[in-house]
């Protein structure tokens, strides 16, 4: 927990790895906040 | 790392101050892992974006690796990633990600 | 159920060095923000002859010479092994070199917006007309401008410059003065999808021997868009390239859905000739100048040949059933929703799973999945991984995740149900459908029994949404029985039906 606690958090996600939208989910009820968050894809 | 994304690292740090800041990324290699982890830390090592050159040093972690999985809860953390770790390469990942952050973090 | 077949397919490859100098991304990108750098300096070392693309493994693959399983067995990195005696016509098409193209683009421009110096048209008139499919559309080349007029449209009127080996061979000119929607720029990029579409359309005609009036539509589904200011995305290739292969009795429609348009496409055909609206439908698309030497930075870095070098383009015909080609099972369909989420396992349940489990079947009853075939050798070196494999690996998982699969059997089930990835890295061109061509061989003279193509697409990318999008579809053998037209039901099932109404209605009658 105390990884995430008041943390700012930025995602940057792979389509063809992890997209952001799921870390995004894992990251509710966290006491992180994210501030931005992205997918990128490379092909 | 786009070009875009590097943009809003950069102004995301300065507004909220590094040492609050975590980059989390969901790579599918350990490469452009690595790449990204790098970009974070010690600036765009392709020179490319605006990142280049500025070293932020920021906490970074990869959604597969321990430390992030054993923070969020388990159960949705099976749902929304766990497959992935049959695909993707996590030792290789972990690996990579633990000697970017051992070399150029700063928090 | 009369499900619709593929009826015939159509492939090709144009060799485009001097477009992937000028026009890919990656390059001129970096010749505005850069234009002294080392990487610039270096196309020119790292750029392919026209004969090693052609020798190129993927490539024979990509255009019906060599098939995936075949290409499987060449060691790898294949641009270190090319291929001896390698042919530029293949089954499915072939890999046409620049200056023809050119000559294409020509032949494909119905507003002389395409200007060829007259020496370089002169050889590229000799060429076209020895071209068993152009040499009857060679009138439409003209004679070409002097390289003095050739200059002056760059110079004076913003066209776009067309370099053949390094040299000014002619332009491409702005449709309008002040529309940006109608820049040199965008009718150069436009024309190369309209070129490569017809290219790959007139070998699908010519490989099926099909009538080319009875084509009735065309769905094309390139991520190019044509319009001008007023109607930035109006289109419409599908007829413009239609009319060039002389489909006189088609119309059509453009198809926009990222790299997911393709199986989109397919799926929208089928849905045609099933209903009876069409019985002739072609889906077509050309390729994308902009993704040429994506990877370039990287190929460069570790001392390869820049392997983007080629425009790619197909056609597939879908047609009522005939009893020989195989079905397009339009019951089993596989789509990522609003609703379905990002996670992987999400996708992957949408796309491949849900589908299956409506038709009784397991993950491994479908013998080849085709996802996104992109060429590895491209893309390994560029840090993006071998996306077919991790693709496979997707779906083994959700497979071990379900018990379909043991975890030990993983890597078997890449193999076996998988493919090594043949296709350029030109977006919607390798997604799901380059292999419909070797599916339609697979499930009739050869010996598989259902494949799946799956087409995904990254809609985040244009800003208007964060969602991710996916279909699929399942190919199947021919059973061999075709049902008549018309009747879904003979005449002597109903007599039967109404024999069995009576007699219960008797029976009623004498309980009361």
């Amino acid at each position: 927990m105390s990884l995430l606690d008041g943390k700012k958090v930025i995602i940057i996600g792979d389509r063809d790895g992890i997209p952001a939208p799921a870390m995004v989910e894992c990251l509710k009820d966290t006491g992180a906040e994210v501030v931005f968050s992205s997918t990128e894809c490379f092909v | 790392m786009d070009l875009e994304n590097q943009n809003r690292v950069k102004t995301l740090t300065e507004k909220h101050g590094a040492e609050n800041m975590l980059i989390l990324l969901g790579a599918a290699e350990a490469e452009s892992a690595g790449l990204a982890a790098e970009t974070v830390t010690n600036g765009d090592p392709t020179f490319a974006g605006p990142l280049a050159g500025v070293q932020l040093g920021l906490k970074v972690y990869h959604a597969v690796e321990p430390e992030f999985k054993d923070a969020v809860n388990p159960d949705v953390y099976d749902e929304q990633i766990g497959m992935m770790e049959m695909v993707l390469d996590v030792d290789g990942i972990v690996e990579e990600m633990n000697n970017i952050r051992s070399e150029f973090c700063k928090y | 159920m009369s499900f619709p077949v593929i009826k015939g397919t159509g492939y090709v490859l144009v060799h485009t060095p001097d477009v992937m100098h000028h026009h890919g991304t990656t390059q001129s990108l970096e010749r505005a923000a850069h234009p002294d750098s080392e990487y610039l300096k270096s196309l020119n070392a790292h750029t392919r002859s026209y004969d090693d693309v052609v020798a190129y493994a993927p490539n024979q693959t990509y255009i019906g010479n060599l098939h995936p399983e075949e290409l499987r067995q060449i060691a790898t990195p294949w641009f270190q092994n090319g291929m001896a005696n390698a042919q530029r016509v293949g089954a499915f098409g072939e890999i046409m070199p620049q200056d023809e193209f050119y000559g294409l683009m020509k032949i494909s421009d119905a507003f002389d917006l395409v200007s060829l110096e007259e020496g370089f048209l002169m050889k590229v008139k000799e060429k076209l007309e020895a071209h068993p499919l152009f040499k009857d559309d060679v009138s439409k080349l003209g004679s070409g401008d002097t390289q003095a007029d050739v200059e002056r449209f760059i110079n004076e009127h913003h066209a776009d410059p067309l370099f053949h080996e390094g040299h000014l061979v002619g332009c491409v000119k702005r449709a309008h003065d002040v529309d940006v929607s109608l820049t040199a720029h965008i009718i150069f990029e436009n024309l190369v999808s309209k070129a490569s579409g017809v290219l790959a359309m007139k070998h699908l005609v010519d490989k099926t021997g099909l009538d080319v009036n009875s084509i009735d539509y065309v769905i094309e589904c390139s991520e190019e868009a044509c319009g001008d200011m007023n109607q930035r995305g109006g289109g419409n290739f599908a007829k413009a390239i239609a009319e060039v292969v002389g489909a006189v009795n088609a119309t059509g429609s453009d198809l926009r859905a990222f790299c997911a348009a393709p199986t989109h496409a397919l799926i929208e055909a089928a849905a045609l000739v099933k209903a009876g609206v069409y019985e002739n439908v072609v889906v077509v698309a050309g390729g994308a100048t902009a993704k040429l030497g994506m990877n370039g930075k990287d190929h460069v870095k570790k001392e390869m040949p820049l392997l983007e070098d080629v425009v790619g383009g197909f056609a597939v015909l879908v047609s009522q059933n005939d009893g020989v080609n195989p079905v397009i099972r339009t019951d089993l369909i596989g789509r990522h929703t609003v609703g379905t989420g990002s996670s992987p396992q999400a996708v992957i349940t949408s796309l491949i799973t849900a589908p299956l489990d409506k038709g009784g079947l397991k993950i491994t009853d479908i013998d080849k999945y085709s996802v996104e075939m992109q060429n590895p050798d491209i893309t390994k070196p560029a840090g993006a991984g071998d996306v077919p494999e991790a693709n496979y690996k997707m779906i083994g998982a959700l497979g071990v995740k379900r018990g379909d699969l043991e975890r030990a059997d993983l890597p078997t089930f890449v193999t076996k149900h998988g493919m090594p990835g043949w296709a350029p890295t030109q977006g919607h061109i390798p997604s799901g459908i380059p292999y419909v061509g070797y599916a339609q061989q697979d499930l009739t003279t050869g010996k598989l029994n259902k494949t799946m193509i799956v087409g995904k697409g990254s809609l985040f990318l244009a800003r208007m949404t964060n969602l991710f999008d996916g279909v699929s579809v399942v190919l199947e053998r021919n059973s061999g029985e075709v049902e008549a037209p018309g009747t879904g039901i003979s005449k002597k099932e109903i007599k039967e039906m109404i024999v069995e109404a009576m007699k219960d209605v008797a029976a009623q009658l004498m309980k009361e």
